[in-house]
Order: C-alpha cells, then sequence, then structure tokens
C-alpha cells in the first residue's frame, strides 16, 4: 500500500462489497445429530 | 422487495441476537434461520432501528459513513428476506 | 493497510464463545439395539444426570444464549423426565429437536408434542421398506418409525424429520426415501456412517463404496436445497462443487456433546476419552469446559494438513472426519478412510494393529446381529 493516503483508494470499492451477513444453516454444522 | 432509506424497520420478535467477537449470531426461533452479523456497527445499527423514524436516520446515529451505505441497505434487504428485520409494525 | 478480512469460516475453526448448537444424549437406554448405533446404547447407567442436574444444564444454555440443542440418546423419550426437560427448554428460549425411534410417540403424546412451540422432531429411518431397515435396526422398527409418523401426521403437528444413515444397503433408496418424506410433508436428512459405538464392528460391510459416495454426492448436488445433511458429507467436497453447509468439521468449535452422564465430548461420534474435554458437573460446569477445556483449545488451533498437504482435495475435504479416521484406526493428520481420491484406501490397507475401540458400551446382550452379506437382490 502506498504511505501517502488518497481519498478515493481501491478500498472504496472494497467497502461497497463489503459482506456484512453471512447465513448458515443450523442444519449445516457437522458434528450434530 | 427493496429496503428503502426512508423505511422505518425493526428487529422481528422471534428474534435473538448473540454478540461475538466479531458482531454477532441472529437466530430467528420461529423459522430458523441462522444469520452472522459481521460487523459490530451492523449489530449497532440493528438495535437502533427501532428508535429511529427512518434506516436513513439510524444509521447516521449509528455513525455509520455514507460512503458505506450501500452495503448497509444491502445487507438489511438480507435481513428483511431471512425475515430478522421487518418493516415496523405501526 | 488491513489484512484481508477473515472469512467467516475462520472466525468458526477458532471456537465461539458458546456453542452455536450441540447435541445431548439424554440417556443411554433404548428399547432398540441398532447394528451400528453410535452411542452403544441400550442399557441405562446408573449415573445418568438426573433431573435436577439436567435442568441446571439448560440453565447454562441458556445463560450462554445457545439457540438450539438436538437431544437423542439411546432412546429419549424413555426418561420419565422427557416431557418436563424438553418443556423447561422449548418455555425458556431454547430451540429443541430431539432425534427418535418413535417408540414412544402415539396418539397422546403426538398431541402432546404438537401442542409445544419451537420443537422439531427427527424419526430415524435407514431403510424404505421393513426388509432394509430392520436389518440394521432390528424387527419392528420400520412399523415404529411409520407409526410414529401416521400419529404425527394425524396430530397436525406439522414437517417433521426423517433421518437416514446411509449406508451400501440404501444408498439406492435415496429417491424412494425423498418420495416418503414428501408424502408425509416432512423434510428429509440423509447422514454420513461413521465407524462410532457399535458402528464400528460392521463399518467395513455397511459403508457406502467409492462409487455408491459419488453417487450420494451428485444425488445431494441435485437434491441439495431440499434435503439436509447435518453437513456431514463434507469429506466428498474434493468431488467438485462443494455441498452446502460450513464445510468443516464443527467438533469442539462451534458444537459439542453432551453425554447422559454430563460427560462433555467433541461431537457424538467420538464418544472416547481421547476426545473428551470434560464434565457438566465440574466446577465450573459446562462452561467452563466449552471455552477453556485442553482438549477444545486445541481443536480450535488451526490444523495441519499433515499427510494431506501436498493433495490438491485437501482445502475442499479438510482432511475429513476426525470420528472416521480414528475408530479405523487412522491417523488423525492423514486422509479420511472414504477420501474421494482412494489415499484413505491406500492408508487403511497399511495399518497394523487394531483399531481403537469405543468406550463405556451400553450395549444389550440383544443387539441386533449383523448377518452376513446377503445376495444382491434381482432388479
Amino acid at each position: 500500500m502506498d504511505a501517502i493516503k488518497v481519498e478515493e483508494t481501491p478500498e472504496v470499492a472494497e467497502i461497497e462489497d463489503e459482506l456484512l451477513v453471512e447465513e448458515i444453516s443450523i442444519d449445516g454444522m457437522c458434528g450434530v445429530y | 422487495m427493496t429496503v428503502a432509506l426512508a423505511g422505518a424497520y425493526e428487529i422481528a420478535g422471534q428474534v435473538a441476537i448473540r454478540p461475538e467477537p466479531f458482531g454477532a449470531l441472529a437466530y430467528h426461533y420461529g423459522n430458523r434461520r441462522l444469520v452472522f452479523l459481521r460487523r459490530p456497527e451492523l449489530v449497532a445499527l440493528l438495535r437502533n432501528l427501532g428508535a429511529h423514524d427512518s434506516l436513513a436516520g439510524a444509521l447516521e446515529a449509528t455513525g455509520i459513513d455514507p460512503s458505506r451505505w450501500p452495503s448497509f441497505v444491502k445487507a438489511l434487504a438480507s435481513l428483511e428476506e431471512s425475515e430478522i428485520v421487518r418493516v415496523r409494525q405501526a | 493497510m488491513s489484512a484481508k478480512p477473515e472469512t467467516l469460516i475462520d472466525e468458526l475453526k477458532r471456537g465461539l464463545d458458546a456453542p452455536i448448537c450441540l447435541t445431548w444424549e439424554l440417556t443411554y437406554a433404548c428399547n432398540l439395539a441398532c447394528v451400528h448405533c453410535l452411542s452403544s446404547s441400550g442399557r441405562r447407567d446408573p449415573h445418568e444426570l438426573s433431573t435436577d442436574q439436567a435442568k441446571a444444564v439448560i440453565d447454562e444454555l441458556l445463560a450462554l444464549q445457545v439457540f438450539y440443542v438436538n437431544i437423542g440418546g439411546g432412546e429419549p423419550m424413555i426418561r420419565r423426565d422427557f416431557f418436563e426437560l424438553v418443556e423447561y427448554a422449548t418455555t425458556n428460549g431454547i430451540g429443541v429437536k430431539f432425534s427418535t425411534n418413535g417408540t414412544y410417540i402415539g396418539p397422546e403424546e403426538a398431541a402432546r408434542l404438537t401442542a409445544l412451540d419451537y420443537l422439531d422432531i427427527q424419526i430415524s429411518l435407514d431403510g424404505v421398506d421393513a426388509a432394509t431397515n430392520d436389518r440394521v435396526r432390528g424387527e419392528g422398527s420400520y412399523l415404529i418409525a411409520i407409526r410414529a409418523m401416521d400419529n404425527l401426521r394425524a396430530a397436525g403437528f406439522g414437517p417433521f424429520k426423517i433421518s437416514v444413515v446411509v449406508t451400501r444397503d440404501n444408498v439406492d433408496q435415496l429417491d424412494a426415501f425423498k418420495a416418503l418424506a414428501d408424502s408425509y410433508g416432512a423434510q428429509l436428512r440423509i447422514t454420513r456412517l461413521r465407524p462410532s459405538g457399535r458402528g464400528a464392528d460392521s463399518w467395513h460391510e455397511l459403508h457406502p463404496t467409492a462409487e455408491q459416495q459419488r453417487q450420494i454426492y451428485r444425488w445431494l448436488l441435485a437434491h441439495g436445497e431440499d434435503v439436509l445433511t447435518g453437513d456431514s458429507f463434507f469429506h466428498l467436497n474434493g468431488l467438485g462443487e462443494p455441498l452446502p453447509g460450513l464445510g468443516m468439521c464443527g467438533a469442539g468449535r462451534v458444537v459439542c456433546l453432551i453425554d447422559p452422564l454430563g460427560d462433555v465430548y467433541a461431537c457424538p461420534f467420538v464418544i472416547h476419552d481421547e476426545f473428551k474435554a470434560g464434565s457438566v458437573l465440574d466446577g465450573g460446569g459446562f462452561t467452563e469446559v466449552w471455552r477453556e477445556s485442553a482438549l477444545f483449545r486445541s481443536l480450535r488451533e488451526p490444523g495441519s494438513a499433515g499427510a494431506c498437504v501436498s493433495c490438491g482435495s485437501y482445502d475442499a475435504c479438510q482432511g475429513g472426519c476426525m470420528a472416521a479416521k480414528f475408530f479405523t484406526g487412522l491417523p488423525l493428520d492423514g486422509p479420511d478412510p472414504e477420501c474421494v481420491t482412494g489415499h484413505g484406501d491406500a492408508a487403511l490397507s497399511g495399518l497394523v494393529g487394531a483399531a481403537p475401540r469405543p468406550m463405556a458400551d451400553h450395549s444389550k446382550p440383544s443387539t441386533v446381529v449383523f448377518l452376513a452379506r446377503k445376495p444382491a437382490p434381482a432388479r
């Protein structure tokens, strides 16, 4: 990463794609009946 | 069904939210859906929903930078689909 | 500079402060004597948790905010306090699914169960006909299960689950199982046979062949959204597109077992001292065992691929199932006995000496005797 902080960095695009929720199945965990 | 910034939302009644180091676990006892909330600020937003008349208001109150609002709207839409969050009943 | 965000799976592998859900075997007593019973059940253990001790466990689970508990055994409905414990859990905020052979679900019990909220029922069935089923579960067990399902339907219980352990003998019945579940408005669950408990003795004859495992995998890809698996087939993920589920072993990380004596194990398929983390009766209760036990801490350390390090499938299969390896005598840092690349077969044929035996056998003398392989039926 550049030492100079730039306002519009590639991180903006990353943030727009940030994965804030992830659903998993309560029945989809191994080690349970 | 899209989530609107002007809309008023709330956490659904049968939902429990359990804090985790990275955010929280949300579980709906009725439909048994289980969702990981990956950021603490999303958890804070959800807890603020009930106190604000609009999603935009709740986002602001939670201190979430507007550049991130699109991600949060998307997250809310996903949470609405799993019934974790719903349009606030009058 | 920010590091690449961890995936959810990475975080789950490090373990949570409380399980997401867990299995709780209420009793080792059982009226059946299935060949492959993972808990070698049959006779009640004199040191079973009392009703008060069981309620204390429920209180701890509530404090930990465990949302959901899978109750089993043995046959959980044999316990005289079965309804009392289930109602205590569901009325206080823990969802319950219990696994049963159905013997004790008469019309009255079906009605009582229907009246409870936050309750799921899972009926065990290992064949779509009495011949296939009863061969592993004992004579009459098929009819017992069907009658229980009929009673639940008549009582208006709503969707329940039918849980099938997939064996060499029932792999070709998957479509028929699905149809059976559909006919009851029930959800089908198929689960992997592990060489655990009494399963150790018949695993080599009962477990699906390599070709049958591909068959299972393809079938799940086609029906994955309707059929549950408990993520028990993640060892097949090396075959291609990953199956739905976390794709990892949850033992000691997001799930565990509490046995009828209050002993805590990594999962129900490793009831053995090697995988015992502690007891709910220890000073710090279940909470301390979950958070601080040496076993669970070590399971939450990043694992090494060990002998699988150069295999391209390792990322997908994670080296498979600890229980499958342990009870076939394979090392834990190597391939699963059903490894899809065949490395497990190679490892098994190189084995010297006996595999570890299941501990604490509660089997009754009248256990179903596994008959020698019957001739292939005419199709």
